[in-house]
């Protein structure tokens, strides 16, 4: 069992763990992630470690709540514990002094390119970070990055924080005012992640974006997160998550991720019914 | 081992035993079995055993011994059940065998103990295995669930790390613990048993026997240490020179899903075995949704292979509901290399045999899902290097079969993941570690064995592999000599 030590909401719907790994948190490197099992009866999900003190031997996951896994998991509180907790898995971000290092993020891929964003500065880099989101309560994570990078630069689709558009049109216009890329992070949703890769393939940028397939062991056992890059296939949890954006498959990565819709949205009703049941039986507890 | 002459308890002349009728073990209803996960064998009653004991001969020279790859004393433990000692019969099994309950459930007999018993040059042979089974079973039942601890052995002071707890791994902790040495077993996954547990179903090898064995070594003073993958939660050498390991045993198994490379393998619906069997037996996907994990109902589903793994898999696939499950099978019935009581038994829960066809293509719909499969047939022509006629695809052949999904279990190939993060430890060119007879690799204090030494094999040879090594690996402790591979 695995103590969550601190959890707190950052946006809505959008959780911080704290957990106690020391072993983890001595070994992982930026782009590695853990697979954790919430509960006896869970299954595995791939996380991506945002954070860690090798000292206090803890590390910070970052989770959004999208299907019944990180439903449940965002109703732990500090004290509770996790199931399972596996890692570092995967193979840590290439990092060098590429020149002029721009991360775009999205959602809680914002949270998973901190230590990215934070190793490319440390290695010399120029950093630049766009970071995207539907509406303003949705940005996460802007404060910390801003504390690593260069710059921060904001888009929202509603025009409610930063620039009215997409993380593509910032893009957009840095190059318009001569900024340079010469290395391209992408992380976020899988259509963020193309859209970007689209965007720099056309101008010869090397991109970078990071694969979330889904996954069950994450040793390289069973194949369930391979994804065609460059023609050929590979093994997301081995391999890596990160690759070259301008090889990858998306509209089949795309189509994998929905491989089990059907049963997730049972999964999760049966999830928020049994929570409602659990809410309404307090309550009446309360009123007795 | 040396054995010697057993006491015979057996009073029917051997006229008499050859005609006993080999016993018939009870078996759950096709029908029933074909909709549950419980296991399909019932086991031989207490009357049945000391009835098919009688009808060993008591060879002087006993050939079934040389058919087991771990020499188990075979007529000795069958005499003890003539006695009806069965505690003692399970006893002298474990002189050998670490993981009798297991053994007796999946080896293929037919083609080790049994293949070569005298009994069965003229009659059907002594049910070697199911006795096997029904004496581990009875000891696990009997002894309260708590082993026979010998005497705790004198601490040696050194420290044994066994990564993966296969058959090989638990094997050789079982035998190391019990010279005295500190014995942990690191395990990648959340529970422990290796292929046992993530790929045997629960309807062949019931993982209450795992957790059993777990828990008597457990007892006997192994450390179990779950979602711990060596490589890269800790490498080989910072166990070694950080957590001060003084020797390492790695039971990695063959972890490494084969895929055909035809078009349409990565369409949703199509599946390597590993992660189907995984899905359905660590995941527990067939309690869904009372356990999270989700897996493919099918309405046509085809596993393409022939060996234990595809039987496994298309019994699971009919039992989760599937209208028709289906092999596809390049070559004929005779060549598959699956236990002939497993084909029996998916043949009777009516899965269906495309023999001697091939898939070429998979086909999918605008969401990505496979929807038709593409195949030639085939038939065999010259003999390859397995010694095993060579499928050759027929002339204007080919069809097409509508299907839902696919399971492709062709083997697996060794996981990468040590010899990446471990330069030092050397490998073949399939990826097999490279190791002598007795396990040891090319990195002092670094043994290996089961099936990432040999590539995919058999837990009887698995745990033998692993029992070979804690010898030497015990030897290495004491003398600290090593010789280079
Ligand atoms: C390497 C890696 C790192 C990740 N890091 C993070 C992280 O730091 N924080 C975080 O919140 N999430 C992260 N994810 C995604 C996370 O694993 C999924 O959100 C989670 O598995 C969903 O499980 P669920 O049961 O809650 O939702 P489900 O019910 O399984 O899915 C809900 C919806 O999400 C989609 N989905 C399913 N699996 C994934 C997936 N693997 N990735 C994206 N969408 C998916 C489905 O199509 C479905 O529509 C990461 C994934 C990978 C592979
Ligand atoms: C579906 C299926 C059915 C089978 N049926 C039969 C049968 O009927 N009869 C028979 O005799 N044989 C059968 N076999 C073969 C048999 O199961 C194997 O030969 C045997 O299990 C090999 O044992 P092992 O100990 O070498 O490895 P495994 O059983 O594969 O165990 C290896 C363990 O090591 C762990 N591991 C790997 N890498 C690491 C790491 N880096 N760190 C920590 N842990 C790690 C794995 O998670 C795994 O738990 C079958 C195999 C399969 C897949
Ligand atoms: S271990 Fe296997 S081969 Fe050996 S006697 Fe038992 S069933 Fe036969
Ligand atoms: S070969 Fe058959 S009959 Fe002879 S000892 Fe072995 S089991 Fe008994
Ligand atoms: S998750 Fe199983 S191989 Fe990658």
């Amino acid at each position: 069992m695995y103590k969550i030590l601190k959890a707190e909401f950052i946006a809505p719907n959008v959780k911080s763990f704290i957990i106690e790994a020391p072993h983890i948190a001595k070994k992982r490197q930026a782009g590695q992630f853990i697979i954790l099992r919430v509960h006896e009866k869970g299954e595995r999900i791939p996380i991506t470690i945002a954070d860690s003190s090798p000292e206090e031997g803890w590390i910070n996951i970052i989770v959004q709540g999208l299907g019944k896994t990180s439903a449940h998991l965002n109703t732990l509180e500090s004290g509770d514990h996790l199931q399972d907790l596996v890692g570092p898995l995967g193979l840590p971000t290439h990092i060098e002094n590429w020149g002029t290092l721009v991360c775009i993020s999205g959602g809680v891929g914002t949270a998973e390119s901190l230590p990215i964003a934070a190793a490319g500065k440390a290695a010399g880099n120029r950093v630049i970070s766009i970071i995207g989101a539907r509406h303003k309560d949705l940005l996460i994570a802007e404060s910390q990055m801003a504390e690593v990078v260069d710059e921060v630069r904001i888009s929202t689709d509603d025009g409610s924080a930063g620039r009215h558009g997409l993380v593509t049109d910032v893009l957009q216009d840095l190059m318009d005012e001569g900024v340079k890329p010469d290395m391209i992070v992408a992380i976020g949703p899988l259509p963020m992640m193309a859209a970007v890769s689209n965007q720099t393939k056309a101008i010869g940028i090397p991109t970078m974006v990071s694969l979330n397939a889904i996954m069950v062991d994450g040793t390289g056992m069973c194949g369930a997160c391979r994804a065609t890059v460059g023609g050929k296939t590979v093994f997301v949890c081995v391999e890596g998550p990160e690759f070259d954006g301008h090889q990858v498959d998306f509209k089949e990565l795309g189509m994998r991720q929905k491989m089990y819709k059907k049963q997730e949205e049972e999964s999760h009703k049966c999830f928020l019914e049994k929570q409602m049941r659990k809410i309404k039986a307090e309550q009446v507890a309360e009123e007795v | 081992m040396k054995r010697e002459q057993p006491q015979s308890f057996n009073t029917i002349s051997v006229k008499e035993r050859l005609i006993i009728p080999r016993q018939v073990m009870p078996e759950q209803d096709p029908l029933l079995r074909s909709g549950n996960f419980l296991e399909v064998n019932l086991g031989l009653s207490a009357e049945q055993a000391v009835i098919e004991a009688q009808r060993c001969i008591e060879c002087k020279s006993p050939s079934c011994m040389d058919g087991c790859p771990v020499s188990i004393k075979i007529p000795d433990f069958i005499q003890l059940i003539c006695n009806k000692d069965f505690l003692g019969a399970a006893d002298k099994i474990k002189e050998d065998s670490s993981l009798p309950a297991v053994c007796g459930r999946v080896c293929p007999q037919e083609t080790q103990c049994e293949e070569v018993c005298v009994v069965g040059k003229r009659f059907e042979p002594v049910a070697i295995g199911r006795l096997e089974r029904f004496v581990a079973d009875y000891a696990m039942l009997h002894s309260n669930g708590s082993p026979v601890t010998p005497d705790k052995p004198q601490p040696s002071g050194q420290k044994v790390a066994i990564v993966g707890s296969g058959p090989a791994g638990l094997a050789a902790a079982s035998d190391l613990i019990k010279e005295g040495h500190e014995v942990t077993v690191f395990e990648a996954l959340h529970e422990f048993g290796g292929v046992l547990v993530y790929g045997i179903p629960e309807f062949r090898l019931p993982k209450k026997i795992l957790r059993q064995e777990v828990a008597n070594l457990e007892a006997m003073g192994v450390k179990f240490v779950k979602n711990f993958i060596v490589g890269r939660s800790m490498t080989i050498q910072e166990l070694m020179e950080e957590e001060g390991y003084d020797a390492m045993f790695l039971g990695l198994g063959a972890g490494l899903p084969r895929f055909m490379n035809i078009p349409g393998e990565n369409l949703n619906g199509v599946y390597s075995a590993n992660e189907f069997l995984t899905r359905s037996n660590l995941m527990r996907a067939y309690e869904f949704p009372e356990w999270d994990t989700p897996l493919y109902r099918a309405k046509h589903a085809i596993i393409v292979g022939g060996g234990n793994t595809a039987m496994d898999a298309v019994r699971t696939a009919k039992r989760l509901g599937a209208e028709e499950a289906s092999i596809v099978y390049r070559r004929s019935e005779e060549e598959m290399p699956a236990r002939n009581e497993e084909i029996h038994h998916a043949k009777e829960e009516g899965v269906k045999f495309m023999n001697l066809v091939n898939p070429i293509e998979f086909i999918g719909d605008e969401q990505g899902s496979v929807v038709a499969a593409k195949c030639l047939r085939m038939k065999l022509g010259e003999p390859d290097e397995s010694g095993r006629r060579r499928p050759v695809p027929m002339e204007g052949s080919e069809f097409t079969m509508d299907i839902d999904m696919v399971v492709i279990a062709v083997g697996n190939g060794s996981n990468p993941l040590i010899s990446q993060t471990t330069p030092a430890i050397k490998t073949n060119k399939w990826g097999n570690i490279i190791a002598d007879e007795d396990g040891r690799t090319s990195m002092e204090g670094v043994f290996a064995g089961g099936d990432i030494v040999s590539g995919g094999a058999t837990v009887i040879l698995a745990m033998g592999a692993g029992r070979k090594s804690a010898i030497a690996i015990n030897e290495y402790l004491k003398t600290k000599v090593w010789s280079v591979v």
